[in-house]
């Protein structure tokens, strides 16, 4: 009885982890399938689908746009959160749980009703739907993953740390940089990890702010609603694995310490 | 001098909020009660129409309760789904369990995009589930209702949300104490007693936060439905986006965006209320 439980148990939460991972080893599969029908089973293998990729000039200039959406995101959310986060560790606010809620916002509220109060109010603000728009919609959301990151790495540092920089003399600049930051650093990386694969990955803000250049999720969710080309398996495997990697490497930096 | 860094250096984070966040809220929130000209530009007339056009009209109000209703499904497969999942990894596992733990992690930051296309690609006509359903011989034609329809897009939202809702779950079952579970089997509890009777109310602060963040995805997500959704299927974001788009009428649309807002915040709101009185417990 009481294997016949434990075999259960661990039978329906390997089914699940199966539910999990099966349709994503369907797409690394049928991106080698020769055929461009996704049927099954597959009769010959090859790259392709790759090789087309690699062709397809739409498709590289919106992998080229998501790299610079992502990277300019990214460091804009850099400048503003490290010194935000610094400062909402280090003082005391009037208003700091309204702040930290309102900071959220853009990851805890839905995406499109985000998407749709920037597209109405950015144009009001002299910024047409652009890239430009795309970029400040971007940074907003990532500021949250960023403050929210580094907050964490600081509630477990030690407090006497910079107390100590004082006392032997620095000046709150180096003690910032010579203590502070060598030590947060690791949280750093990993917000930046997770910063880039999130804006690579955001569609339902951009799918608003969008004019005509499109990033890779758009022009994947375009080439979807166009029907099924098995060059979107091949994308998808590439996109899997760099975010995949990407995302292990900062489990990793943020476990450190 | 101090003084004056504590408030310098969170100057551009409150500059940018208020410019990019708290100022368009706010304005949606004023667009959702103006109107429209003929040309379906907004004008600055003050009326409550898009409102009673909400409560009124069957395409708006019903699409609202249908939408909660998938919600709720989506919610409580999510859990359903979790719980054995997630019990296995925080009682069952001795080896390697931080590797099983970023099994579960690592689906939560992955691409939406391509996890929603996988489901094009097993439940299409010629897909994986119809091509090895007919090489088994249980069907000779292919199942059309799988690909384009509720069934699919309800589908999808719970393998997309379902690491949301692993993740609190599994947290809640590691901070049982094991003395507990096994002080209620020393006084004769069956393991299943057990588990309604002791595990069950430790994890449900878990089970709660995570059901209602898949709810509140689902109710803002317009993507699944335009993917793989059939011809009437319409989830309540997706009237946002059409009014926002082709039918171009912006107050209507903020106002469904509003009504979407309050009750994503009611819910959210209902939900961390309950895990602080549990933390007060």
């Amino acid at each position: 009885m009481k294997k016949i439980r434990a075999f259960i148990i661990s039978f329906s939460a390997f089914s699940v982890l199966w539910f999990l991972y099966f349709p994503i080893l369907i797409i690394i599969w049928f991106s080698f399938n020769k055929e461009s029908v996704s049927s099954f089973p597959i009769e010959h293998y090859s790259l392709d689908w790759y090789v087309k990729l690699f062709h397809n000039k739409s498709m590289m200039q919106a992998v080229r746009i998501s790299f610079f959406i992502a990277i300019s995101s990214t460091i804009a959310a850099l400048i503003i959160g490290i010194p935000s986060a610094y400062a909402l560790h280090k003082y005391n606010y009037f208003g700091k749980n309204l702040l930290l809620k309102v900071i959220l916002l853009p990851i805890t509220l839905p995406g499109i009703v985000t998407g749709v109060a920037m597209l109405s109010f950015f144009p009001m603000l002299g910024i047409p739907l652009s890239l430009t728009a795309v970029l400040i919609g971007h940074t907003t959301f990532l500021i949250a993953i960023m403050i929210t990151q580094i907050l964490a790495r600081f509630k477990k540092l030690d407090p006497y740390l910079e107390m100590a920089a004082f006392d032997l003399g620095a000046s709150p600049l180096q003690a910032f940089f010579k203590v502070i930051l060598p030590n947060i650093k690791t949280a750093i990386i990993g917000a930046v990890l997770l910063s880039l694969v999130l804006s690579m990955d955001e569609i339902p803000v951009t799918f608003f702010l969008i004019s005509r250049e499109n990033t890779l999720p758009i022009e994947i969710y375009g080439m979807m609603r166009r029907g099924i080309t098995p060059e979107v398996n091949a994308v998808a495997t590439l996109v899997f694995l760099v975010s995949s990697t990407a995302i292990f490497m900062s489990l990793k930096f943020n476990k450190e310490n | 001098m101090k003084k004056a860094n504590k408030y310098i250096l969170l100057a551009p984070l409150l500059l940018w909020l208020f410019l990019f966040l708290v100022l368009p809220y706010c304005f949606i929130l004023t667009q959702s009660v103006l109107t429209t000209d003929d040309f379906g530009k907004v004008i600055y007339h003050f009326n409550l129409d898009s409102y009673i056009k909400i409560f009124t009209n069957p395409l708006y109000y019903e699409t609202l309760t249908r939408t909660f209703i998938y919600a709720i499904i989506v919610a409580l497969a999510c859990i359903l789904l979790s719980l054995p999942l997630a019990y296995f990894i925080a009682f069952k596992v001795q080896k390697h369990k931080s590797f099983y733990y970023t099994l579960i992690v690592l689906p939560f930051w992955m691409s939406y995009i391509v996890r929603a296309y996988a489901w094009k690609i097993i439940l299409g006509e010629q897909g994986i589930f119809n091509s090895s359903l007919m090489n088994l011989g249980i069907i000779d034609k292919p199942l059309r209702f799988v690909l384009y329809s509720d069934f699919s897009v309800i589908l999808c939202l719970i393998y997309i949300f379902l690491p949301f809702v692993c993740i609190p779950i599994y947290t809640s079952f590691e901070q049982i104490s094991k003395s507990l579970v096994e002080a209620s089997k020393d006084l004769g509890a069956n393991s299943w007693k057990t588990f309604w009777k002791v595990i069950f109310p430790l994890i449900l602060p878990g089970v709660i936060s995570g059901g209602t963040l898949a709810l509140v995805l689902t109710l803002g997500d317009f993507l699944a439905a335009s993917l793989l959704g059939g011809p009437n299927t319409l989830f309540i974001s997706n009237i946002v986006q059409n009014l926002f788009g082709t039918s171009n009428d912006k107050p209507l649309g903020s106002a469904v965006g509003v009504v979407l807002l309050v009750l994503v915040f009611l819910l959210l709101e209902f939900s961390s209320r309950y895990e602080k009185k549990h933390e007060t417990q």
